[in-house]
């Protein structure tokens, strides 16, 4: 079985855990460079952004997790999918730089614009909408080369697949659905 | 209550996005600036920090507005605001104004000595103090989102914190060994709500995050803080009265996240001066007490 690490600076790395459980995978907290070379592959959770890329700065774990996203699968949450991003809007901040794509941070707006949105016409199979849970979430205002959009919501792309990577700018841990998480654990091979 | 409501369920959904995090409080953007750039997932925005209150007495209120503008257009993070104990009309403006999440506080003076506010009615979140289980619960029936242990704010000892940490993770696991006939019984003992002591009953853990604040000083303070079992931590005076505020505020970040690793929490506990100065509880005259406003 694949074990999937989940980046635990700083965030909703529990929930992650549990999501990752219930699809049927072997969670795995990641806090060192020691940690990333034991997983398949690798959650960047919600959470604060700038938080983790403090943390990443002190324990020299940002060349670690770029060459990680190399030849291993990444999906990114919220926060994840915001440091994924070779651009970062609102303020324009450092990320890993993996992904082909500008995300603009807090873009809703603040937590009273946090939401739940039952997503249809989304491309993970099934009639079945897609819960969305939206905190203080971003928006992707571009998509390069090699992103397919899978879910949208308001004309913008939530949930987005990148071949080897995945990113979601809400969060799928939070929800009893299992249909984002499944997809992740697919493309991760022991 | 419905714990599958939407709202509720974006309420908590932040508190879930600041666990293993650092929470600080400030008083004006340069001390915020100061927090975003050392690694803080969140701000609380207050008028003076809790060991000031203590200090210079009279009554403490909310914030002024201004501050908290200004706290919240210089960082990106969210930002918490204070509010007085059952202070409805505070909170109403907090709200308005756009804070990320309120604290109900205790360090703040009371403006109601009976009851709380019934945050349900609220759209913005809810942190509340609590000193052992039955009033985190009565808390969350009320419609918190987060619960923090309250501690003894200002005094730069963890051993209040320490104590109501420990008291409801055991209230909690002793839940978790009774039988379903014991529960109405617990319920009456800890007056809170028959439902959430089930809930706990059958999960052995709180409905909504428990983070741990009052007297952190110390880098180890933050790293016995998590080993206790809370999920985040709020460090108050700590920082900002301390003889290096830059330095403890980054050594708290980096102790917190990696509390497990003792190397490192001796890492981060190095090269720091001055905690600030503490209190002995034990000498304390019970009206000096933060802890026991509110029940």
């Amino acid at each position: 079985m694949a074990t999937i690490g989940i980046l635990a600076l700083q965030g909703d790395f529990a929930a992650h855990a549990g999501a990752i459980r219930r699809a049927g995978g072997r969670p795995m907290e990641v806090r060192t460079a020691a940690e990333l070379a034991a997983v398949d592959g690798l959650i960047i959770p919600g959470g604060e952004s700038t938080t983790m890329l403090k943390l990443m700065d002190y324990y020299g774990m940002f060349e670690p997790l770029r060459e990680f996203g190399r030849d291993k699968p990444v999906f990114g949450t919220c926060a994840g999918a915001i440091l994924l991003a070779t651009e970062v809007m609102n303020p324009s901040q450092a990320s890993l730089a993996l992904l082909d794509m500008a995300v603009e941070r807090n873009a809703y707006g603040r937590q009273l614009d946090s939401r739940v949105a039952m997503l249809s016409g989304h491309q993970l199979g099934g009639d079945e909408e897609l819960e969305a849970v939206f905190i203080r979430a971003p928006i992707i205002r571009r998509v390069g080369d090699g992103g397919v959009i899978l879910a949208s919501y308001q004309s913008t792309p939530v949930l987005v697949d990148f071949g080897r990577h995945l990113v979601a700018t809400f969060h799928p841990e939070l929800s009893a659905d299992q249909r984002v998480h499944s997809l992740f654990l697919e493309k991760v091979r022991p | 209550m419905n714990y599958l409501d939407e709202t509720y369920r974006v309420k908590v959904g932040l508190a879930e996005m600041l666990k293993g995090g650092v929470i600080m409080d400030v008083t004006d953007a340069k001390q915020a600036e100061i927090a975003e750039k050392a690694g803080a997932c969140a701000v609380m925005a207050l008028e003076r920090v809790p060991s000031d209150i203590r200090k210079e007495g009279g009554v403490a209120r909310m914030s002024q507005i201004s501050k908290i503008r200004e706290i919240m257009a210089t960082c990106s993070i969210p930002v918490m605001a204070k509010v007085r104990i059952g202070h409805i009309a505070e909170a109403r403006v907090l709200e308005a104004l756009g804070v990320d999440y309120i604290d109900e506080s205790e360090v703040l003076t009371p403006a109601d000595e009976e009851n709380h506010i019934w945050k349900r009615d609220f759209k913005v979140p809810f942190v509340c103090g609590c000193r052992n289980l039955g009033e985190a619960l009565r808390r969350i029936h009320e419609g918190a989102a987060m619960i923090r242990t309250k501690g003894e704010a200002g005094s730069g000892n963890i051993v209040e914190a320490v104590r109501h940490m420990r008291t409801i993770i055991r209230e909690m696991k002793q839940l978790t060994v009774l039988s379903p006939d014991e529960l109405m019984a617990e319920s009456k003992k800890h007056q809170a709500p028959f439902e959430l002591i089930h809930y706990v009953h059958e999960h052995g853990k709180l409905p909504v995050p428990n983070f741990s604040a009052g007297g952190i000083a110390t880098p180890a303070d933050a790293a016995l803080a998590r080993m206790l079992g809370a999920e985040a931590i709020f460090v108050g005076s700590g920082i900002f009265k301390s003889s290096d505020p830059e330095k403890r505020a980054k050594a708290i970040v980096k102790a917190n996240t990696h509390y497990q690793d003792p190397k490192a929490v001796l890492e981060a506990s190095e090269e720091l001066g001055d905690a600030m100065p503490g209190l002995d509880i034990r000498t304390m005259d019970e009206s000096e007490l933060m802890q026991t406003r509110g029940w």
